[in-house]
């Protein structure tokens, strides 16, 4: 699936996009997976309250399923307007 | 209904008038439009936007397809840009048009509230001193708990 990073989520990992194959069955699982990579990864991850996350361009939880899922992005509290 | 996110300035007054032009039994035409604020110490360089192509835009359609069947509008208006602003530059704008002027200022409170804690964008204020992520407030996410 394509992961996408935004803001300071993109600065601390370092790319805005990448292609990752997972089994994970929840962005939870696909986060534990991410964080046990790469140090970058841990500092980006270190605090979950403080990242919001869309599965196929919809907002949802951490615990949301990834079967058939297509595009997952993580990012800081929006800050439009 | 028109959606926008572009990159480009616009002319807030002349997207007004496009607006208001055609109604038909709409009594009432309410905008917002949001403006870099220069920081208190007047050293803000640039505001950068960025934001989710494609979740931004239907993000935003969805809103105001919301506040269409809910304030029962006449016609929405968001126009949001992204990249790189100079202080007192247009940020973005709402308009809301309603029969009556009740339905025509909430519906617009309502897409801000919105837009500001669910709409993919994320703004980095450039100053003198460098570059810092703007961070939400819990205010604006209390102010959902209104609608």
């Amino acid at each position: 699936m394509d992961v996408l990073y935004f803001a300071w989520v993109r600065e601390r990992i370092g790319l805005p996009r990448e292609r990752i194959e997972t089994t994970a069955a929840t962005v939870r699982e696909l986060v534990a997976e991410l964080v046990a990579r790469e140090e970058r990864y841990a500092v980006a991850f270190s605090d979950l309250a403080a990242l919001r996350v869309a599965v196929d361009q919809e907002l949802r939880d951490f615990d949301a399923p990834l079967a058939g899922v297509r595009e997952v992005a993580f990012f800081p509290p929006m800050t439009g307007g | 209904m028109r959606i926008s996110v572009q990159e480009a300035a616009f002319d807030a007054g002349a997207e007004l008038t496009a607006f208001s032009t055609g109604l038909t039994s709409q009594g009432a035409v309410v905008t917002f439009t949001g403006i870099v604020r220069n920081s208190p110490e007047g050293d803000l360089q640039a505001m950068e936007i960025e934001h989710y192509p494609g979740m931004t835009e239907a993000s935003l359609r969805e809103m105001a397809q919301k506040a269409m069947a809910r304030f029962a509008l006449g016609d929405v208006l968001v126009i949001h840009r992204y990249g790189r602003l100079a202080p007192d530059e247009v940020i973005m704008m709402v308009a809301t048009a309603a029969p009556h002027r009740k339905a025509a200022f909430e519906a617009a409170d309502f897409l801000m509230d919105y837009l500001k804690s669910r709409a993919p964008f994320w703004k980095r204020e450039i100053t003198d001193g460098g570059a810092t992520w703007v961070a939400s407030k819990d205010a604006d996410e209390d102010a959902l708990k209104r609608w």
